[in-house]
């Protein structure tokens, strides 16, 4: 396994101005173009220094805990009727995929000399991850936090304060995620001279999309060599949930370049797609400008922002990254909405069948997955081999789950 | 020449600049939102700036957020703005609008050109919107001879500053601090030098906003500036007042105190 996260890239790259085909770009303030040519600039230099790389490759590896375990979940497999190969990344420091992009930003942001980093969150995972990256690097950090979430996630916020972060609720707009990223960006042009805005997924203006991409495609390299190394051959189909997306980018990317391993995002359908109560960008949306990028949006016929839904609170967003919504352009990645009542049907099979329990996003892809396995079965005419990506851990959503299983007792 | 051209032309030979007033299309009412901006025109403002109101503005502070919102909950569409534009249109004072980029997107970049000229509307401020992604906004201006606003901002280089402004008709936007839309306590210092810059490469009005809220303030920039943009100041009158009377009537003497500054330059 190459301890070189940031190896030559392989597969397809934006244009220089960020442009994945009509996507990406920047629909940005003037005030934040040169902060953002000179975050471009500073990954670039650091993407081609060794000795950056080197170090980002050593906190991958000691802190971070990757790369991640490929596991053979044998009896989800029988259950499922394909091999299944969860990337294990829920294992990871601070539990999911996002510590991989916190640990290359809070580098770079060191690297531009900046002090302060700021972030949006929406049920809180990539605050914590930031507030762990800022208490390891010694750097200021704020995460602005919708109201509703700060109230319905009140542990990670007790989690990012005890990291030394300030949690800010907002409470414009609908007091959710779309809104702490509005926020952020207002304090990003407030105080761009010494913050560094820390974007949680490959969404954004340009270089955010393809930087973040880059940070986190350790997933798909490693998750790549170690389906060779066990079953020697690549898989037939390599699946992810998709909010913004950066896990899914992350596992696809190794893989794009190979033709025969089909490409599975699984959007979040909350109560189904028809319904409107979603968060399925890709499948239920329609390109638009949104936070900086052009990519799939849920919008009215105005252009005026939707409210997504999802029982993922990490699903929740009404935009996706722009080179998801190229690679649907493209025909390279199907993107399928999954319901909740489907994810967490796959998410009670994980903890009873493997003893894992699942972060909720991530049973988005295991769901999809369980009704993928029979179609790719019959087309083939054989068991597939399937890779999931795991992208995070359960923890954070018992009581989401116990909730929705109706499992809690009644005075808790 | 543009018709804000001409009215920054005439400001230039009286020895003063030109006030350019903000107020978000459908706030708070449709018509309520026509009886301000004609009211602000009654009262000395040169020049009405209608903003499309939009759910996610990050240029705009707390005000705007706020008559946004109220606007949006108050169920305004696209297509309300224009009949704005043109309403206002009608009292003779220029009219140029401002929007976020996705509303214009969704209409129909060449469409909403054609619209907006045809309502009487002078062309767009496009705050997160850079000549870099503008392509089909350029070709559909030209097409309907629509003026193009971009944002200049103490943070632009050179280079870009140039390249901007080259692409801006009518007039350039100059954002005096780093930061979003709200009046603020001192002007900023930044924006004389932002303004020089801008100077040093175009003959085009340079318009200052971001932070002006009184008449000394805008006596103030319009010492160095050949217009005064005033929005989140204005827009308090309303959301500030106990009833509608009273905000216009706040609004009026807000827009009369304005006007009194652009015409006393500080220098």
């Amino acid at each position: 396994m190459s301890a070189d996260a940031l190896a030559p890239l392989a597969g397809p790259q934006p244009d220089s101005a960020g442009h994945f085909g009509r996507f990406g770009g920047r629909f940005v303030p003037e005030a934040l173009v040169a902060a953002l040519d000179e975050l471009d600039g500073a990954w670039r230099t650091a993407m081609a220094d060794e000795s950056f790389r080197a170090e980002f490759g050593a906190l991958l590896r000691d802190y971070a805990g990757t790369p991640s375990l490929l596991y053979e979940a044998r009896r989800f497999s029988a259950k499922v009727g394909a091999r299944v190969l969860l990337k294990r990344e829920d294992l990871n420091h601070t539990g999911a995929h996002k510590v991989r992009n916190v640990l290359g930003q809070a580098l770079l942001t060191k690297r531009m000399g900046k002090t302060r980093v700021i972030a949006e969150t929406g049920a809180g995972q990539h605050g914590v991850a930031t507030a762990t990256a800022a208490a390891l690097f010694d750097l200021e950090c704020v995460v602005y936090m919708g109201q509703v979430d700060t109230e319905r996630q009140a542990l990670n916020v007790a989690r990012m304060r005890m990291l030394g972060a300030t949690v800010v609720p907002v409470t414009n707009g609908s007091r959710t995620l779309k809104d702490a990223m509005n926020e952020a960006m207002r304090d990003w042009v407030a105080n761009v001279d010494e913050t560094h805005y820390l974007i949680g997924t490959a969404a954004g203006p340009h270089p955010f999309p393809a930087m973040v991409r880059d940070f986190v495609r350790g997933i798909g390299d490693e998750a790549r060599q170690q389906c060779l190394d066990l079953t020697g051959a690549l898989p037939d189909a390599v699946t992810a949930c998709v909010g913004g997306g950066s896990n899914a980018l992350g596992i696809f990317h190794a893989f794009v370049g190979d033709q025969d391993v089909r490409l599975y995002g699984f959007e979040a359908g909350g109560e189904g797609v028809a319904t409107g109560r979603h968060a399925a960008s890709i499948t239920g949306g329609s390109a638009g400008v949104l936070h900086g990028t052009r990519t799939y949006v849920l919008q009215d016929a105005d252009g005026q922002t939707l409210e997504s839904h999802s029982i993922s609170a990490g699903l929740d967003y009404p935009g996706v990254g722009p080179e998801h919504a190229w690679l649907h352009d493209t025909g390279r990645a199907s993107y399928l909405p999954v319901t909740d009542d489907e994810a967490m049907a796959a998410f009670e099979l994980l903890c009873r069948t493997e003893g894992i329990i699942p972060a909720i996003e991530s049973a988005h892809a295991l769901a999809g997955t369980v009704a993928l396995a029979p179609k790719l079965a019959a087309e083939l005419g054989r068991e597939p081999t399937i890779v999931v990506n795991l992208s995070g851990r359960g923890d954070k959503d018992v009581h989401t789950a116990g909730d929705y299983f109706g499992i809690l007792d009644k005075e808790q | 020449m543009s018709r804000i051209g001409v009215a920054f032309d005439k400001a230039r030979a009286d020895g003063r600049a030109l006030l350019v007033g903000c107020m978000p299309a459908g706030f708070p009412t449709v018509e309520g939102s026509i009886a301000a901006m004609t009211a602000m025109v009654e009262a000395g403002v040169d020049v009405i700036e209608v903003e499309i109101p939009y759910s996610d503005p990050v240029m705009d502070g707390p005000v705007i957020q706020k008559a946004s919102d109220i606007a949006l909950a108050g169920g305004v569409r696209t297509r309300d703005t224009l009949r704005i534009v043109e309403a206002v249109a009608a009292t003779g004072a220029p009219v140029v609008t401002m929007t976020y980029w996705n509303p214009v997107e969704r209409y129909g970049v060449d469409v909403f050109a054609r619209d907006l000229a045809a309502a009487g509307g002078t062309g767009l401020i496009t705050p997160d919107l850079i000549p870099d992604e503008a392509d089909e906004w350029l070709a559909a201006s030209d097409a309907h001879g629509l003026d193009r606003t971009f944002l200049v901002s103490p943070s632009s280089t050179d280079a870009r500053l140039a390249m901007t402004v080259e692409h801006c008709r009518g007039f350039v936007y100059a954002t005096a601090v780093m930061g979003v839309t709200g009046a603020r306590a001192r002007t900023s210092d930044a924006a004389p030098t932002l303004v020089s810059r801008v100077r040093a490469v175009t003959d085009l009005p340079v318009g200052v906003g971001l932070g002006v809220g009184t008449g000394a303030q805008a006596g103030t920039v319009a010492g160095y500036a050949d217009g005064v943009i005033v929005g989140s100041a204005l827009i308090r009158c309303l959301l500030d007042a106990p009833s509608e009377a009273e905000g216009l009537a706040a609004l009026r003497t807000l827009s009369a105190e304005l006007a009194e500054g652009v015409r006393n330059p500080t220098r």
